[in-house]
């Protein structure tokens, strides 16, 4: 009965997670749901509004601007917060590129969550930082 | 019982093979019947109605239906507010449960649940090989001259009478398996499903774990018996009527809510279960909060374990079939398909695991009777026309009648209101082929699949506001979505939103064919 015993200690793992306490993992788990996805299959759509903030647990997916494949993302990798911290539409499509399994967060419930999680929404910032830097990168 | 030879549906090779008889195996066979697709209905009860011939514990339902609308109960209109009665064609079978339920609340009770299946059953004529159960299941090479199209395989379903093949098995075995999360000692506490009678619990300590509808429905029905009642579980509970959705517990069961938020005696914890040990004739529950790390323990004279139920998928695991979260749900196409095994397919509660979009978290309504009775008979459809060749006649439309036509649905179309963002009326806007409408369809499936030009409605709730009417056009292969505002009184016929509709699909109607 192990169901979710396993999602605990695979999240664990993350570095979103690495300053949570044992009973605050637990926690995390009972507030995310859990979703699946199969290969090729959509998960945000670019343009199609009321989406979440999700977290790979398993499998991998692709980030795709435009029909133009443009990055891959891995477990402990994290998408879709930037249209919940806006309130925007997703500007890109994240297809499963494999058997795809997810932690996700209503976008509505992210402010919250992170507010009530301070250093997982440090580690959320880290993470930001690094990917405007790599976009920096990229630009110049 | 009678005798084996005189059963229906003998061992032997189908197009279909439906496992269970609850609302969902019911609906299913009814619709596939009506397309007249051969399958046999099997299963290991005595007579239909599923998990409703046991629980829920307190006998009465959580699903309402309600008997005064205004609405013909024969009219399909009527179903938004019957959230009980199978689904049918002949108005003799139709909202079957307003006519048989006692008047004493529009919760039918379970035994009135129960006997409304076995109306419907008597009704429609449909037919189950009771007491046959599900033993074991295998995948092989299908004969040259099988039975339906694509797969190339077929499924040998070994039950206690013999042998059933079929290119597509469907599961409708509902969400019935207890679970009990790993927790040390939990496996030696009785499950939601052990309940005893409540006069027993008089006088005494009791901690459920878990704070779902199924734990608040102990608590309310404890309230006058027990001395104490402690519920917990690690995050905070929601109620139904903030998240303006069926996340949460029920207005129904928020009485012990209310007696914790006046100090009446009855405790909330939102804290990690750390075990659970016993204590002479008692148990020792200990506990953990998550934000502070406070411990604290607790004893209390009986713990039941309010933690939710499995999917009795049986050997379909070790076929491949995945699954997913705590109720080991299985994964699905938008066509409720095993997501790794074709030619598996789901009916009834645990269509649930096909998400959807879950837009702002909304789940569907697929784990209830009121959503998935729709998603059986868009199945059946689905099945006759991808697996067995049928081609389903499409209602062809003129292009001025559309806009009334499409608000017509928003208004009352059941399918949108049940199953928001979830299920939607589809209209394919083709140059050559004209104005057609393909029915009721999965949002998913339309947004994904791409085709022709074509418009999508369906009702949205956001978890903010009252539902309102959503709409995704598909020009030149791309989507694009337009909301329109909510209105108090939830009529969508109203001219502001005639214009707004019409600006919508005016420059793709100026373009078809069908309007030229």
């Amino acid at each position: 009965m192990a169901v979710r015993d396993d999602v605990v200690n695979a999240i664990a793992g993350f570095t979103l997670f690495a300053d949570l306490t044992g009973p605050q993992l637990e926690e995390v788990v009972h507030i995310f749901d859990e979703a699946w996805f199969g290969a090729g299959e959509r998960v945000l759509r670019q343009g199609v509004s009321g989406s979440g903030f999700y977290i790979i647990l398993e499998g991998t997916a692709a980030i795709r601007v435009n029909d133009v494949e443009r990055s891959a993302l891995k477990p402990g990798d994290y998408f879709g917060e930037i249209s919940c911290l806006l309130g925007e539409v997703p500007v890109a499509d994240i297809v499963a590129a494999t058997a795809l399994r997810c932690l996700v967060l209503p976008g509505a419930q992210l402010e919250g969550f992170l507010t009530a999680h301070p250093r997982v929404m440090y580690r959320l910032l880290q993470g930001e930082a690094r990917k405007l830097k790599n976009t920096t990168k990229w630009l110049s | 019982m009678a005798e084996l030879a005189q059963k229906p549906f003998p061992p032997g090779r189908y197009q279909v093979v439906v496992v269970g008889s609850g609302p969902g195996g019911l609906q299913l066979s009814y619709s596939l019947t009506r397309l007249g697709i051969e399958h046999a209905v099997i299963s290991d009860d005595a007579a239909p109605g599923g998990m409703f011939r046991r629980w829920p514990v307190f006998q009465r339902m959580l699903s309402w239906t309600k008997p005064f609308t205004g609405i013909e109960r024969t009219s399909r209109a009527y179903e938004r507010f019957d959230w009980n009665s199978l689904l049918a064609d002949e108005e003799s079978s139709r909202a079957v449960m307003p006519a048989l339920m006692d008047g004493s609340s529009y919760f039918p009770s379970r035994p009135e649940m129960q006997r409304g299946l076995e109306t419907f059953v008597e009704r429609t004529g449909l037919k189950v090989r009771f007491g046959c159960r599900w033993e074991s299941t295998k995948v092989v090479p299908s004969p040259a001259r099988g039975g339906g199209q694509g797969g190339g395989q077929e499924f040998i379903i070994t039950t206690s009478d013999g042998e059933y093949r079929a290119p597509v098995v469907v599961f409708a075995v509902g969400v019935a398996e207890p679970h009990r999360p790993p927790i040390p000692g939990l496996d030696r506490v009785p499950h939601y499903g052990d309940f005893r009678p409540v006069e027993t619990y008089r006088d005494r300590r009791v901690f459920i774990i878990g704070k779902q509808n199924s734990g608040f429905e102990i608590a309310t029905g404890l309230l006058p018996w027990a001395r104490q009642l402690v519920l917990a579980s690690p995050s905070p509970t929601k109620l139904s009527v903030n998240t303006r959705t069926l996340v949460g517990v029920r207005a129904r069961y928020v009485q012990p809510y209310e007696d914790a938020a006046l100090a009446g005696g009855v405790i909330i914890l939102d804290t990690t279960i750390e075990a659970v040990q016993p204590h002479g004739a008692a148990y020792q529950v200990h506990t953990r909060n998550a934000t502070e790390g406070r411990e604290i323990s607790i004893e209390a004279d009986d713990v039941i374990a309010a933690t939710g139920f499995v999917t009795p998928l049986s050997d379909l695991p070790t076929l491949g079939v995945a699954t997913f979260g705590p109720s080991r749900l299985p994964a699905q196409t938008p066509f409720w398909e095993s997501a790794t095994v074709p030619g598996i397919f789901f009916a009834g509660t645990i269509t649930q695991g096909a998400a959807g979009l879950k837009k702002h978290g909304v789940p569907s309504n697929s784990g209830a009777v009121q959503g998935y009775r729709y998603n059986a008979r868009v199945l059946a459809r689905h099945l006759a026309e991808a697996r067995f060749g049928r081609r389903i006649t499409r209602r062809q439309l003129e292009p001025e009648t559309l806009v009334g036509y499409l608000l017509d649905e928003l208004s009352r179309g059941p399918e949108l209101w049940h199953q928001r963002s979830y299920l939607a009326r589809v209209i394919n806007l083709d140059r050559d082929q004209g104005i057609t409408d393909e029915g009721i369809l999965p949002l998913a499936h339309f947004l994904d699949a791409g085709g022709v030009d074509a418009v999508a409605v369906t009702l949205e709730s956001n978890g903010r506001d009252d539902p309102y009417p959503a709409v995704y056009l598909r020009r030149n292969g791309s989507i694009g979505e337009h909301f329109m505002p909510p209105d108090p009184l939830l009529d969508f016929e109203r001219s502001e939103y005639e214009r707004q509709l019409r600006s919508v699909l005016d420059p793709v109607l100026t373009h078809s064919g069908a309007a030229a």
